[in-house]
């Protein structure tokens, strides 16, 4: 007689079906946007119909389909050097997404190491490590963005550098407070009394507990770093022309506003949707995950 | 409190210090500016002879004292563009800067405050929702993305609005509105949490069995007490938030203040000008975040005797 096992769905998948099973329908439409546009950014390469640098200056300028003068190949138009504005939409949001996704893995791994690093060690590792992140709060982020671009000069991978300092003293100071609160329940003092050595007890005892801060630091940070990356393109001081950010994109269409609104405008609403189903997700899981607000 | 006051002065002070330091070594480490700014093209003559002339020349450390130097003697150098003291250039800036500043937080606290306290007041009704997602809208849409809306409906289709400078008080209209979004979301949600926060409170209910109508009960006993949380934040956030909003709707509008100025700064790579733009910004920031933060203790006794949180 075979025995039949009821498979059960590991934890993770569980908890995510718990998450969908409460969420709001703007919440359930922000996360698939969410995912679409993950999807868009990835499968770019297969979707983007042209080279989104690829000029053609005898079709330039052409308004997206169904204006006058539009083709029917520019879905969303062209720009002033007969680029395809919807390539550059892909490529750009593809760039943007990913530059977010750099930053904030990096700012978490440095803040996130730090943080718990003070938590551990305490003493002068601890005052040290929080005076460099009260330094950092201290000054707002634009200015020393502006000022890092300008003395180390713009490319992708200072930009990089640049967007994973933004956050990393958040991840510091909440991985920081976590790590001491847990450094003081039974649970660690027990496995310390059985021996386990500092590695152990942060890989099996305090990284589980700290993941939900983690993952909730996260989205914020990352919707934090597209409005950073999206605004210092739009100045002209992030990732250099001809790449496209979407940021870059406004910041460049501007000069055609009066006359050619279409090349603003496909990348300004791209950003619109691509915020707000960012903060609409990070919104959703802080909300969740801070106690003090749950009954309202 | 004195020893608060000491201790939140001194921390300030190294602040200052570090921030001051750090500034120095990060534009000394990437090398001689000069080069960067004249490109190339120059005799080995001139080029020493500039380097000179800005005070390029000697060790890191001399450079460093002469740099510290200025703190006292207020020479702070001369911009590479215009040939004239950075310390003047910042000076004629700071005017519209703040100027623009002063509209947008009045702005700011006439719609947040009230927005606030009706959000807090009916937050399971659709008031609470309506003005929540107003405020949520504010602060996920960029201001980039929501000045350049501005700009196209209301100067290029409507031809209602000037597009740049600040000549007229009709050029303050979409400065003000871009700058002030973001500060509206972020006040607004402050200033619901610290009423919802106060109307839980034991007073609140002795206050209306006592028979006080609703409106002062609100006002006098709730308002009160939550305007203290709500001016820190405004002190606090607000600085930092107007410091980033200022750069980049200054810049799109042209607007001649100290925002506007760091972009080119930094655009032109006119280091002096940059480097004495942000330790201005940055100085005044710290400045106002300190005296909130002593004014907050002062107002609220409990914060003395257990620190900052």
């Amino acid at each position: 007689m075979a025995v039949i096992e009821t498979p059960r769905d590991p934890e993770w998948i569980m908890a995510l079906r718990h998450l969908w099973a409460d969420a709001t329908p703007v919440q359930r439409f922000a996360l698939i946007l969410g995912l679409v546009l993950v999807l868009l950014a990835v499968a770019t390469p297969l979707l983007a119909p042209f080279d989104p640098n690829g000029q053609s200056l005898l079709s330039r300028l052409r308004p997206p389909l169904g204006f006058e003068r539009s083709k029917a190949e520019y879905l969303l138009g062209t720009d002033e050097l007969g680029r395809d504005l919807l390539s550059r939409c892909l490529y750009g949001l593809r760039l943007t997404l990913t530059l977010a996704a750099l930053g904030s893995v990096i700012g978490l791994c440095i803040g996130g190491t730090l943080g718990v690093l003070a938590g551990v060690a305490g003493g002068r590792t601890e005052t040290a490590i929080m005076a460099a992140v009260d330094t950092q709060i201290a000054v707002p982020f634009t200015l020393i963005a502006l000022f890092l671009l300008t003395i180390l000069g713009n490319s992708i991978e200072v930009m990089v550098f640049v967007l994973s300092l933004d956050g990393w003293e958040k991840y510091a100071r909440i991985l920081r407070g976590e790590t001491r609160r847990l450094m003081q329940m039974p649970f660690i003092e027990a496995a310390r009394a059985a021996g386990a050595t500092p590695l152990r007890i942060a890989r099996h005892h305090l990284l589980p507990n700290l993941a939900s801060p983690i993952v909730v630091q996260f989205t914020l940070s990352f919707s934090s770093i597209i409005l950073l990356e999206s605004t210092l393109s739009f100045l002209g001081l992030g990732v250099q022309p001809p790449t496209a950010t979407l940021g870059a994109m406004v910041g460049a269409g501007r000069d055609y506003m009066p006359t050619q609104p279409w090349i603003v405008l496909a990348p300004a609403v791209l950003i619109l949707i691509v915020t707000f189903a960012v903060q609409t997700l990070g919104d959703w899981l802080r909300d969740r995950a801070d106690v003090r607000l749950r009954p309202r | 409190m004195l020893r608060y006051t000491a201790m939140t002065l001194l921390r300030m002070v190294v602040t200052f210090f570090v921030i001051v330091t750090l500034v120095f070594f990060a534009t000394r480490l990437s090398g001689n500016p000069i080069d960067f700014v004249i490109g190339q093209g120059i005799t080995e003559e001139d080029r020493v002879l500039l380097t000179r002339y800005y005070g390029l020349d000697g060790s890191v450390w001399t450079q460093y004292l002469s740099y510290l130097r200025a703190f006292t003697d207020g020479q702070f150098g001369l911009s590479f563009l215009e040939r004239r003291p950075v310390a003047e250039i910042v000076a004629e800036r700071i005017w519209p800067s703040a100027q623009l500043l002063l509209t947008s937080i009045a702005l700011t606290m006439v719609v947040s405050i009230p927005a606030g306290i009706l959000a807090a007041i009916y937050r399971k009704g659709w008031v609470g929702s309506a003005v929540m997602t107003v405020a949520f809208l504010g602060y996920a849409v960029p201001n980039f993305v929501l000045a350049t809306f501005m700009v196209l409906i209301f100067s290029y289709v409507l031809n209602w609005l000037p597009v740049v400078g600040n000549g007229t008080a009709r050029h303050f209209v979409m400065p003000t509105l871009a700058l002030s979004a973001g500060l509206i979301a972020a006040l607004t949600r402050f200033t619901r949490n610290a009423m919802l926060d106060v109307l839980e409170q034991d007073y609140m209910r002795t206050a209306r069995a006592k028979g006080l109508p609703e409106r002062l009960v609100i006002l006098k006993h709730g308002l009160r007490n939550a305007s203290i949380t709500v001016l820190s934040v405004l002190g606090l956030q607000v600085a930092a938030l107007a410091a980033a909003g200022s750069v980049v709707v200054e810049s799109i509008f042209a607007w001649p203040g100290i925002g506007d100025m760091l972009v080119r700064a930094a655009l032109t790579r006119d280091y002096p000008v940059l480097q004495f733009g942000v330790l201005t910004v940055a100085i005044a920031v710290i400045t106002i975040n300190t005296a909130v933060d002593l004014a907050y203790a002062w107002a609220d006794p409990r914060l003395r005797q257990t620190g900052r949180t």
